[in-house]
């Protein structure tokens, strides 16, 4: 009976860490395959110059006006997703507590649009272009991405929220907050790693997305200066290099792709080190 | 080291409260009723809470002490299921239905909870945020009235070179001194204390209970216990609750020697 409880346990203990490995694996292996191919083609004047004349045939320039686009198209859409997911989960999570239906059903409606294809929401946000008399702009790519990634922001925040300890909840009423300070001082405080996580899911998901902003933000060889400029975008960038005939321009998609995966990276060592200072004084 | 704390403590009072005759009835509740859709959890409770006495609620696990204690600050109202029925009278004022100022209502009351929850700020901050919610703006005021309610608790002379660290870092037995400083900075009448030394070690539960008896001279208490031997050495007048209803209640040496109930009776032999 021991015997066969020993091997029980080593054989899950073995399972659970060739695939927690592999995993890992995996994820090195991605890594290092697009660096190795795209450290070749990566040099300073692709990313700091725009595309030049020829420059899909293997001519002059870089990919600095997709770094731009989906930067500028990143940043705001995840501003957007922030300003209207965090109260919408703070919403969700206190004021419908009343009614748990309600908040049921906004839950699973919420986790179903995480889960629909980008592909809608950009063919979505077309029309919806086409509706406002809008161009494929920098403006209907932020719109469009916001829209797809705010499910996101709302539904991670609002798990960060249901995991806060109900006495604390308790001991900010009991001192007198009102539901308001309550989640502005006290909820957020506590659970801005969890604010940090969703942030980064995001802008993850609205950086690296090519269907959404396929139609509605265009593409284009400038940098935009305006909202209402069409914009390029790193995804796109790298679709369009990697179905070229040229070899030059295909290893430039893998610097292209290089570029965008040390963006993500950086951006979440920096998440995780301002949420790592913030975390210090929760309480368990 | 709970005497020291208790000698610190001594030291605040500043003014001892003259000793009136007629004892102040500070809360009363009539004809309390709370209920869950499907079974009752409180049945027709009323309580006279006097002003300066450790009132003990005492009686066996589940029988609705700590939704007695939420009802009076309405905590009840975060459980949309919970409905509450009946009066409660705080100086007077209605406190389930008058057009009462919730969160004013309820920092009439000082909570402490069975296990500290401390808010993720520092130690300072911890006290401060009473009193910003109340409005207090002034440093200098802010500071005092930490320092104040720090003494007040006996914490000050270990926190005072770290009052900027998270409270989180504190022991369990700190961390509920804390709460119990950060409770008094909104100058509360009464203290709610569920439990509160049942997570601590008894070191930390000794020094509660000495600050209890001292913070009497000043807040009512009302006092929520398991611990038989506690409600002997702290209490002023016990109430004895049995599946949602006040059983008994009376002077503790009276109620302990002859208790008038089969129930009481039994809870005494099994306590002892
Ligand atoms: N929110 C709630 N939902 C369901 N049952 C509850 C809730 N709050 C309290 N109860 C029930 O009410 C009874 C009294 O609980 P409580 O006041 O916590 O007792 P005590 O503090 O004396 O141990 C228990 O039977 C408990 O299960
Ligand atoms: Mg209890």
């Amino acid at each position: 009976m021991r015997k066969r409880k020993n091997i029980e346990e080593k054989f899950f203990k073995s399972l659970s860490g060739l695939t927690t490995y592999s995993l890992i694996g995996i994820l090195l292996f991605i890594i290092a395959v697009v660096f190795y191919k795209g450290f070749n083609a990566l040099s300073f004047e692709m990313i700091f110059k725009p595309p030049e004349g020829g420059y899909y045939y293997g001519g002059e320039g870089g990919v600095l006006n997709a770094i731009a686009g989906s930067v500028y198209i990143a940043f705001g859409a995840t501003l957007i997703a922030v300003f209207i997911g965090i109260p919408a989960a703070l919403f969700i999570n206190i004021y419908l507590n009343r009614m748990k239906k309600v908040q049921n059903l906004f839950r699973y409606l919420l986790d179903a649009l995480w889960g629909i294809p980008s592909i809608v929401y950009g063919a979505f946000g077309f029309t919806l272009m086409l509706f406002m008399g809008l161009n494929a702009s920098l403006l209907a790519g932020i719109i469009t991405v916001s829209i797809l990634i705010t499910p996101i922001v709302v539904r991670t925040f609002d798990d960060v929220l249901c995991n806060i300890p109900k006495g604390l909840i308790e001991a900010s009423f009991a001192l007198g907050s009102t539901k308001t300070e309550t989640a502005f001082k006290i909820l957020i405080k506590q659970g801005f790693s969890g604010f940090i996580t969703a942030l980064l899911l995001s802008f993850g998901r609205g950086i690296g997305d090519a269907a959404s902003v396929l139609f509605t933000a265009g593409y284009t060889d400038l940098i935009p200066r305006n909202l209402d400029e069409p914009a390029a975008t790193l995804p796109l960038a790298i679709f369009f290099q990697l179905s070229s005939p040229i070899p030059v321009v295909r290893e430039r998609a893998y610097a292209a792709a290089t570029v965008l995966t040390i963006i993500i990276l950086s951006i979440s060592l920096v998440a995780r080190y301002i949420s790592g200072r913030n975390t210090f004084s929760n309480i368990k | 080291m709970y005497q020291e704390v208790c000698d610190n403590i001594e030291n605040l009072v500043v003014e001892p409260k003259v000793k009136r005759e007629e004892p102040t009835t500070v809360l009363k509740i009539s004809n309390l009723n709370v209920n869950l859709p499907n079974h009752p959890i409180l049945k027709n409770i009323n309580l006279e809470v006097q002003e300066n006495k450790i009132t003990v609620l005492l009686g066996p696990s589940g029988c609705g002490k700590t939704t007695l204690l939420k009802s009076i600050n309405r905590l009840t109202s975060l459980t949309p299921e919970l409905k509450v029925t009946g009066k409660i009278l705080i100086e007077g004022e209605d406190v389930l239905n008058g057009r009462t100022n919730i969160p004013e209502l309820r920092q009439k009351m000082g909570l402490l909870s069975q296990r500290p929850f401390p808010l993720p700020f520092s130690i300072y901050k911890n006290i401060a945020y009473g009193l910003k919610l109340k409005g207090v703006r002034d440093k200098n005021l802010i500071e005092y009235n930490v320092e104040k309610r720090l003494r007040e608790v006996g914490l000050w002379n270990e926190v005072k070179d770290r009052l900027n660290t998270p409270a989180s870092s504190l022991s369990i037995g700190q961390q509920q001194r804390l709460c119990l400083a950060r409770g008094l900075a909104v100058k509360p009448k009464i203290i709610l204390a569920d439990e509160p030394t049942s997570a601590l070690d008894p070191t930390s539960s000794k020094t509660i209970e000495c600050l209890l008896k001292e913070l009497k001279k000043h807040y009512t208490i009302i006092l929520v216990t398991h611990v038989l031997r506690q409600a002997v050495r702290l209490a002023d007048h016990v109430v004895f609750m049995y599946y949602g209803e006040i059983i008994e209640q009376g002077e503790p040496q009276e109620l302990f020697k002859h208790p008038k109930t089969e129930k009481l009776r039994n809870y005494l032999i099994d306590g002892n």
